[in-house]
């Protein structure tokens, strides 16, 4: 069927890709090796000078090691709560409707509404969290606490987001599996590591590749709830580079680091996909 | 009506040759039938005559015209599909009225169209109804309908009946041998069935591995199959096939399971080695010894209504032969079969072509 | 009974235990629910305090419930405004994505396209992309167009960025609908174009809806670029509105609560409605394969 003409399915799509992403990556690119100023139209290029700054720049390694904080707690948290609940969960029961859709509140609500709402709740003096543990810690403005109540707020709005994922893995595996291996003889323990993980392993996979992705995109959370501080402790990548590009207006430097943030993303998820492909052959 | 000729016809995916290189020609108003094993290319060439996938090299002319390049609605055929296809959203009467609308053809016209065949087919009930309401066999019926409101040039059909249970298969392919008498198109039609196929074509072409095996009437199939595959695909139960060797060239002599015998051949095999086939059907098995009988163990005995077949052992060979039902015949006993080598079909065993 | 994970463990001489867990498990179940929904609960609550109680210690409940911060996030901000504009915007969205994702879905999914699986895998790329790669290129771009703070700048966006959710959930469904069936038309006459839409489209209504309700709510609670195209209440949206509530003072807590309330209203009673779609949208393909 050679005048199929399915290539005009597919262009308007393709097209508005191409010219949102695409070609934004490519100057963010041609950007990052500029020195520009944007209201002041100063353009220069500088080639890797960008680069060899942000080498040398402590508040990217602190952005940096914050961001990789963030991401490895909240993730490990986020997949290990949810996988608990998963299977604790896991079975059918009355009202099964109406406790998921309580548990895709969090996800529901806009991040920007959850990280206001928890910065009520983390107030020093009228938080309620402060009243219901009895103490008075200034969590929003302590630089040990602050990034630590930014995961906490961000495992508060995944965490049912990964159980209902979750569930509807353990849901594929077949019930007869399990019969199977308690008429071997096998205990929950051994059911569980020798059946339920291996068959769980690439929805946990996914789970880990979408959540981990977007940890280390973090912006919305950490831009309400503490706006970088205090004394950057809680800024993140993304919070860093957007800090440069409206606040100090340096699109030259302000895409270097969009670009690092882009090439760390693009590494995780080939690493991820491989690990996925392996299991699946995609 | 058209007639279609498929001229050194291809088809290859990415590596693998599907279909080698085919000539045919089927005739104006006749009934034609693909048979053969899953995976022989039988729906690729009807897909490709339909103009659903593309020639990989060959012309395809439908009345002389090359219709390469035409898509299915400009060559004008109409086909249904093994799991009908029926639009799920539709009505019968909506599913059936659907290739007039795409013509655009004035709503009377579709109306009384879309009776005439409802009528034909004994859908007139049912024509409110959406597809799930209905049976198998309703939904073939309406597949049909959809399919020759049109008065296409030519009908094809990819297994039909497939996905019926036995007993509606049988009805229905009387209802399509009706059918063809009456509307007279030329139809194309795909089965593995071989019942099917010789029970419903003028013409049959057996496919193995991308190539016609043979093309001819169920007639000459039956009697004459050109080699070991037509031979033992066409007939229930399947041809037997005892292995021999030649004995003599002049006259043709071979020996078979310690017989000598000197069929009828057409000329020599190329070395020593051939192949003697005989239908089960042509072979006695009995309690009683007869004129050229062998003696014979049987092994199983299946009832099949007014005979049964009877599997024996002669000298280790395993035959299957036929046996009224009357006889005292049991399995492990003793017992006699005759073998017509009037009725002997020989091969050559390297070739697997018929002397 | 033995579909059930936790009961094919049990022996029957444990059946004893086995109540005693159902017991735990609605517990946890119960917790995990307040877990969920106590903070928008506290929310609520706050909303409802009159501005000398928010400062008050104990902060539980309120003995004079009153409906003063909602009328002033009215009165005071322009919120209907705010409000429109997310309408607007995410609806827009929406029917942009599911027009211009079901077309790319339908011709993966039943067209002869060359190198459809890389097509696909660079779609589904898109989703991985941080968006502060894209913000400042874009910015120079919309500015350069003049389309700051404007309807469209969002939009446009939006629609690009769910791209990759509409056409990976729209594809996975098209490849269910028989082949056969778009084969069938073909026959009987129509164009692939027609084949969409006088027989794949109505038979796609549920896969509609679901990828309308995920792309909706993906619109309307991104921040990022929103925060970065939008300068006045001209096209601001909830999610900037909300972070950047004015407070000459002090940050009025009631107020932000009763703007929260509101703007997840909608959002509370679309998963209440679709939490089936939802879940089913979001786990298609991921985790069945």
């Amino acid at each position: 069927m050679k005048r199929e003409g399915g290539n005009r399915f597919v262009l308007p799509a393709l097209a508005l890709l191409s010219v949102i992403t695409i070609y934004p990556i490519l100057y963010v690119i041609y950007l990052s090796a500029h020195r520009k100023l944007l209201i002041f139209n100063i353009s220069r290029f500088i080639g890797f000078e960008n680069y060899q700054f942000l080498l040398r720049d402590d508040r990217f390694w602190n952005a940096l090691k914050n961001t990789f904080y963030f991401t490895g707690v909240s993730v490990s948290l986020e997949v290990f709560l949810g996988l608990c609940i998963a299977i604790l969960l896991n079975r059918p029961f009355r009202g099964k409707g109406l406790a998921r859709a309580v548990m895709l509140i969090p996800w529901a609500i806009p991040t920007v509404v959850s990280a206001r709402m928890w910065e009520w709740m983390y107030n020093t003096d009228f938080g309620l969290l402060n009243y219901l543990l009895g103490i008075k810690i200034n969590w929003l403005g302590s630089p040990f606490w602050a990034l630590n109540a930014a995961i906490f707020m961000d495992v508060w709005k995944t965490t049912p987001f990964v159980a209902i994922l979750l569930i509807a893995g353990l849901q594929v595996i077949p019930g007869e599996l399990y019969q199977a291996a308690r008429v071997d003889g096998a205990g929950s323990w051994q059911i569980f590591r020798k059946i339920t993980m291996p068959l769980l392993r690439p929805a946990i996979l996914i789970v880990l590749l979408f959540r981990t992705l977007d940890a280390f995109r973090v912006f919305d959370a950490i831009y309400v709830l503490t706006g970088g501080g205090p004394a950057n402790t809680t800024e993140t990548l993304s919070v860093y580079a957007y800090k440069v590009l409206f606040q100090t207006l340096q699109f030259g430097y302000g895409s270097t680091l969009s670009v690092v943030v882009f090439l760390c993303v693009g590494i995780m998820s080939i690493v991820y996909i491989n690990l996925l492909s392996r299991d699946r052959r995609i | 009506m058209a007639n279609i000729s498929l001229q050194g016809v291809k088809k290859s995916f990415k590596n693998s040759v599907v279909i080698k290189g085919l000539d045919l020609v089927i005739n104006k108003g006749e009934f034609f039938t693909f048979v053969g094993p899953s995976g022989c290319g039988k729906s690729t060439l009807l897909n490709m005559i339909a103009g659903l996938e593309d020639v990989t090299d060959g012309n395809i002319y439908f009345d002389d015209i090359l219709v390469n390049n035409l898509t299915p609605r400009e060559r004008d055929v109409a086909m249904v599909f093994q799991s009908y296809a029926l639009y799920p959203h539709m009505t019968v009467y909506e599913n059936i009225a659907f290739p007039l609308r795409m013509k655009k053809v004035g709503r009377q016209t579709i109306d009384r169209d879309v009776n005439r065949v409802a009528q034909l087919l004994g859908l007139a009930d049912l024509l409110d109804r959406k597809p799930k309401e209905l049976s198998g066999g309703q939904r073939q019926r309406v597949a049909l309908g959809r399919a020759i409101i049109r008065k296409p040039k030519v009908f094809l059909m990819d297994e039909p009946l497939s996905n019926l249970d036995a007993r509606l298969r049988i009805d229905m392919r009387t209802e399509l041998k009706r059918l063809h008498q009456e509307l007279r198109i030329t139809t194309v039609y795909v089965t593995h069935d071989q019942e099917e196929a010789m029970s419903l074509s003028d013409r049959i072409a057996v496919i193995y591995q991308g190539e016609i095996q043979q093309c001819g009437s169920s007639y000459d199939i039956y009697t004459k199959p050109e080699n070991t595959f037509v031979g033992g695909f066409i007939g229930i139960p399947p041809m037997n096939f005892m292995h021999g060797t030649v004995a003599g060239t002049n006259p043709f002599r071979m020996e078979v399971n310690g017989l000598i015998l000197s069929p009828q051949v057409g000329r020599l095999p190329s070395r020593s080695r051939v192949i003697a086939g005989v239908r089960p059907e042509d072979i006695t098995v009995s309690y009683n010894k007869m004129e050229e009988s062998l003696e014979v163990i049987v092994r199983i005995i299946e009832p099949a209504g007014s005979y049964n077949w009877v599997d024996v052992e002669w000298n280790t060979m395993r035959v299957k032969g036929k046996a009224s039902v009357i006889s005292s015949l049991s399995a492990g006993r003793k017992a006699f079969m005759k073998i017509p080598v009037g009725k002997m079909l020989i091969f050559d065993a390297d070739s697997g072509e018929r002397l | 009974m033995c579909g059930d994970y936790e009961y094919c463990l049990y022996k029957p001489s444990e059946q004893g235990q086995a109540n005693m867990r159902r017991a735990g498990f609605y517990i946890l179940l119960l917790l995990v629910c307040i877990y969920c929904a106590g903070p928008l609960i506290w929310q609520f609550i706050t909303s409802l305090k009159p501005d000398s109680e928010l400062t008050k210690i104990p902060p539980l409940f309120t003995g004079s419930p009153t409906m003063i911060h909602y009328l002033s996030i009215f009165k005071g901000h322009p919120f209907l405004r705010i409000i429109l504009n997310s309408a607007v915007v995410a609806s827009s969205t929406t029917l942009f994505s599911l027009m211009i994702g079901s077309l790319c879905a339908f011709g993966l999914a039943k067209l002869r396209i060359r190198y459809k699986a890389l097509i696909l895998g660079f779609i589904l790329s898109v989703s991985m992309f941080p968006p502060i790669a894209t913000v400042s290129p874009l910015y120079i771009i919309i500015r350069a167009l003049d389309l700051r703070d404007t309807w469209w700048a969002l939009i446009i966006t939006y629609t690009t960025f769910s791209l990759p959710l509409s056409v990976w959930i729209l594809t996975n469904f098209f490849k269910e609908i028989p082949d056969e069936i778009y084969l069938s038309s073909r026959v009987d006459g129509c164009t692939p174009f027609q084949a969409f839409y006088r027989i794949i489209l109505p038979l796609s209504a549920p896969a509609f809806l679901t990828t309308a309700i995920l792309v909706f709510i993906f619109s309307w609670n991104e921040f990022l670029f929103a925060l970065t195209f939008t300068s006045t209440t001209a096209s601001r949206t909830i999610p900037v509105a909300v972070a950047l509530f004015p407070g000459l003072h002090e940050i009025p807590w009631g107020d932000i609560a009763a703007a929260s309330i509101i703007v997840t209203i909608p959002l509370v009673v679309l998963v209440f409605v679709f939490q089936r779609r939802i879940t089913e949208g979001l786990t298609s393909g991921a985790v069945k394969g």
